[in-house]
């Protein structure tokens, strides 16, 4: 992913699909396409104890990108500071070839421009020092946006955190 | 150049404090307030879809008058003159024959109830409701039954809760982001979550314990966990000697409300009921028996809901850490007023005060009428029940697909001779309307301030944040608008909304300015709790919470009238409805964001009652009510309880400008016969017998 990465909480996330909506608004996104989405499992009965999952996939910035490969006009580029890969719209010839390279089919078809579109992690945000969408509208923080390295350290920290201070609350 | 702007989503009715950036003269993005801890700078989808109503080339976007048969879909355009004179002509017309009491006003609750209340008051109608009786109408009456004071006036503190019983509130899907912000916190740092629910739902997956109980038996679960409670006396003694009023009472009544006998009516193990007894017992008095949301489910709502309310005192768990507390106004943060009103002026004397649904009078002797009893709106108008009723307003508020049976509703339509929308979307009332009046979107319109009261009470703010895409008016301009042409003008003194602001601002000494860097202001730094040893204030006669409510002996109510056990006969379901995530109420269903997520309602049905009838998943089915039936796809599952049926209110839409939510799936109020709870007046949404069959 780049230089980034968002992770989920599933213990937080209530599959209530805003983070789907926000990237839709912000980046302008036609029905029936969806830059980055929400995977529920569930709820579903697991020995009669209901049970749910979640994860988000925005696309996965990938160090060699099959779709970056596969275009033939050298539309869908990768940022140099930080890897994010992202389709230049007026290069886009609308072949569709990025979104049957990639493994996970991420690129999304716009039909309304003939072109396809991806997620940029919100790269105009980035650079204003925000979150991607998803990540800061989220609506019960379940997502986490930052740098693999950081969120490994934060998650640590806080998960030690939480076991030492029911030590002291014994 | 980008501008923030503080101000208040309304997607729903919740009213989020949220943080718009806009630039150009467009929305660039919709956070929560940060300033507001529990918003976490989250948005709903609801509110992340708000670019998509301000967008949306179906919405109402002109004034409009009928030219067809009512709905028919025919219109003309019109000018705001046009519409406002026509409207007020048609009114003088009937007004003179039937006077003005046979004008109805309902309305959503909304930042401009005030300026509604006023208007009725100065046309001389006693009739004004609110959506919230057929929401809750039966909690405000249970409420005030037991403390004297209103739903309204007590909330839940999530975040430092210990345990929290869930009844049906499905706090996952019917969103209310800083509740659902608390309560996750609270979960993380072990907080319990029980929840019952004939469905699994998103908040059963999240929950510590799931209970599948029979439909409509949450009553009998209740009066056992009472019957646990009192004779292993887990409850909080202190609490209870202190405030307590009619307590020998309750012990002698739920004496035979054994688990044993629970257990029979709700199919909840007698060992399981026990063993949720004795953890809250350990976790009181931060404990929580959620006394809901929408309490409109059965006709025994009003016990329900006091049963609800009874445990939690059981439990001390009123105005308690944790528990419920009340909510506190400007004068308990020390000022000596709060925000001005415009409904308290000096109005004329009323010619005749008796109200179309009799509440707080002969028929709803105590159901609040500050929010009056929708449900009696069609049988009034069907009856001439007091007398003619011939104009309807409908300010954001469906009547159609709110009050159940459908088919009713539409044959009182009938008999008005004027129905006039004020809202913002198509809907069924809105399509069957003579006049329509568009209301802005909350992101063109500022409105007038609102208190929320609170452990930390505060004056909140909607301020506009792009111009108006269409020809469309703030409701507190079309409300006045429509007082000066009935000569009502004099009672709506303002031009502007910073006039009504600072008429409202004037006596807490604040003015609209001390907004912009928030778009709140706090009135208190700490929470304001009141004493629990000497300092509670309630209201009854006795001082103290009734369980035997002296509101209701007096009106010949009983406080504790035996159970009357539930049967479900074979070949029959209940049908259950209730919300998700994507949509509010009946308005949302035509949202392009909303819709791509949920775009049509589908019948939960268990898979062992389905394949005895032959029905796969997702084939189509039809259902069948007394009052109506529809056809929609089955969803096959054993997430349901095998003696109800569920879909999500809402969908089923008929009006044909809607594209995307035209036809899609079927409206609950179609199925729904009109059964009340006839003390408390809260509609028995949840209790209508259905049979299904393949379609
Ligand atoms: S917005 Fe947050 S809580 Fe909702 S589905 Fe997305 S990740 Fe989950
Ligand atoms: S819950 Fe959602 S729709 Fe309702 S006010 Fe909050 S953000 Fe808006």
């Amino acid at each position: 992913m780049g230089a980034y990465c968002i992770s989920t909480d599933p213990q937080r996330c209530i599959a209530c699909h805003a983070c789907e909506v926000h990237c839709k608004a912000k980046n302008n996104v036609p029905q029936g396409a969806s830059l980055g989405k929400i995977v529920i499992l569930g709820p579903k009965l697991v020995n009669g104890v209901p049970r749910m999952s979640a994860l988000f996939l925005p696309c996965f910035h990938c160090e060699d990108a099959w779709c970056i490969g596969a275009c033939p006009t050298e539309a869908i580029r990768r940022r140099a500071k930080d890897g994010i890969v992202y389709i230049v719209a007026d290069l886009c010839a609308g072949c569709k070839a990025c979104i049957t390279a990639c493994p996970w089919n991420i690129p999304q078809w716009n039909p309304q421009t003939g072109k396809a579109i991806k997620c940029d992690l919100c790269m105009d945000r980035i650079d204003e020092g925000l979150e991607p969408a998803c990540v800061a509208a989220c609506t019960t923080n379940a997502l986490r946006f930052g740098k693999p390295g950081e969120l490994s350290q934060e998650t640590r920290e806080a998960y030690g955190q939480a076991v030492l201070s029911k030590g002291f609350a014994g | 150049m980008k501008k923030v702007v503080y101000t208040l989503c309304f997607m729903c009715s919740i009213r989020c404090p949220i943080k718009v950036v806009v630039e150009d003269d467009e929305i660039v993005s919709i956070e929560g307030n940060p300033y507001v801890g529990a918003m976490k700078g989250g948005v709903c989808p609801k509110g992340a879809a708000a670019t998509g109503l301000l967008n949306d080339t179906e919405r109402l976007q002109a004034p409009m008058i009928r030219t067809g048969p009512r709905g028919s879909g025919q219109w003309k355009r019109v000018s705001w003159d046009e519409a406002l004179d026509y409207t007020a002509e048609k009114c003088k017309e009937i007004f003179s024959k039937y006077g003005s009491k046979s004008a109805v006003w309902c309305e959503r609750t909304n930042f401009i109830t005030d300026l509604s209340k006023t208007f009725t008051k100065a046309i001389g109608t006693p009739n004004y409701f609110t959506h919230d009786a057929l929401c809750k109408g039966s909690v405000n009456t249970a409420c005030r039954s037991l403390f004297g004071y209103t739903d309204a006036q007590i909330s839940v503190d999530y975040g430092n809760t210990k345990h929290i019983v869930l009844y049906g509130r499905n706090i996952f899907e019917a969103i209310e982001v800083k509740a659902v912000n608390n309560l996750l916190d609270a979960m993380g740092k072990g907080a319990k979550l029980t929840y019952v629910d004939p469905r699994v739902t998103i908040t059963a997956a999240k929950s510590t314990r799931y209970l599948m109980i029979r439909p409509g038996t949450d009553l009998a679960l209740n009066y056992a966990l009472m019957n646990v409670i009192i004779k292993e006396r887990l409850f909080d003694a202190e609490y209870v000697d202190r405030w307590v009023d009619g307590f020998e009472k309750l012990r002698t009544f739920v004496d035979r409300y054994t688990p044993e006998w629970a257990e029979e009516e709700t199919g909840i193990p007698a060992n399981e009921i026990v063993a949720l007894a004795q953890e809250l017992g350990e976790a009181k008095p931060s404990v929580i028996f959620h006394y809901g949301y929408r309490g409109a489910n059965h006709p025994n709502e009003i016990y329900f809901r006091r049963s609800l309310l009874i445990l939690n005192a059981l439990m001390g768990s009123i105005e308690a850490k944790g528990g419920i507390f009340f909510k506190k106004g400007p004068k308990d943060a020390g000022h000596k007023a709060g925000l001005r009103n415009y409904s308290s002026q000096k109005f004329p004397k009323m010619e005749d005060t008796r109200r179309f649904d009799g509440c707080g009078q002969d028929k709803y002797p105590i159901a609040d009428p500050a929010h009056g009893v929708g449900g009696m709106f069609p049988l009034a108008v069907l009856n001439e029940d007091p007398y003619p009723i011939k104009v309807l307003f409908a300010f954001r508020f469906d009547p159609l697909y709110s009050i159940p049976d459908l088919n009713q509703n539409l044959k009182a339509l009938e008999k008005l001779d004027l129905i006039v929308s004020i809202d913002i979307n198509w809907g069924g009332i809105t399509w069957m309307s003579d006049v329509v009046l568009p209301e802005s979107t909350f992101l063109e319109r500022s409105d007038p301030i609102k208190m929320f009261p609170g452990l930390k009470p505060a004056p909140y703010r909607r301020v506009q944040c792009v111009t108006p895409r269409y020809d469309t008016k703030p409701g507190w301009w079309i409300v006045k608008a429509l007082a000066e042409r009935l000569g009502a003008g004099e009672y709506f003194p303002y031009e502007s909304i910073e006039d009504i602001w600072n008429y409202q601002l004037a006596d807490l000494g604040l003015k609209p300015e001390d907004f912009e860097a928030k778009g709140f202001v706090e009135l208190s730094d700490k929470p304001i709790w009141w004493d629990r040893k000497d300092g509670l204030k309630f209201k009854p006669p006795s001082g103290k919470i009734e369980f035997v409510s002296s509101l209701m002996e007096e009106h010949g109510f009983p406080s504790f009238p035996p159970y009357e056990k539930l049967e479900t006969p074979e070949s029959t379901f209940r049908l259950m409805v209730g919300r998700c995530a994507a949509h509010t109420h009946v308005a949302t269903q035509n949202n392009p964001y909303l819709n791509e997520l949920v775009s049509e309602n589908v019948l939960w049905i268990n898979n062992k009652k389905a394949e005895a009838l032959g029905i796969k998943n997702n084939e189509m089915v039809e259902v069948s009510s007394k009052v109506g039936k529809g056809t929609l796809r089955a969803f096959v599952t054993d997430l349901i309880h095998p003696e109800a049926v569920f879909i999500l209110h809402g969908f089923g839409h008929q009006e044909a400008g809607c594209t995307r939510s035209y036809k899609r799936g079927v409206a609950d109020t179609l199925l729904q016969e009109h059964i009340m709870d006839t003390i408390g007046g809260s509609p028995a949404l949840d209790h209508t017998l259905v049979s299904v069959k393949k379609a």
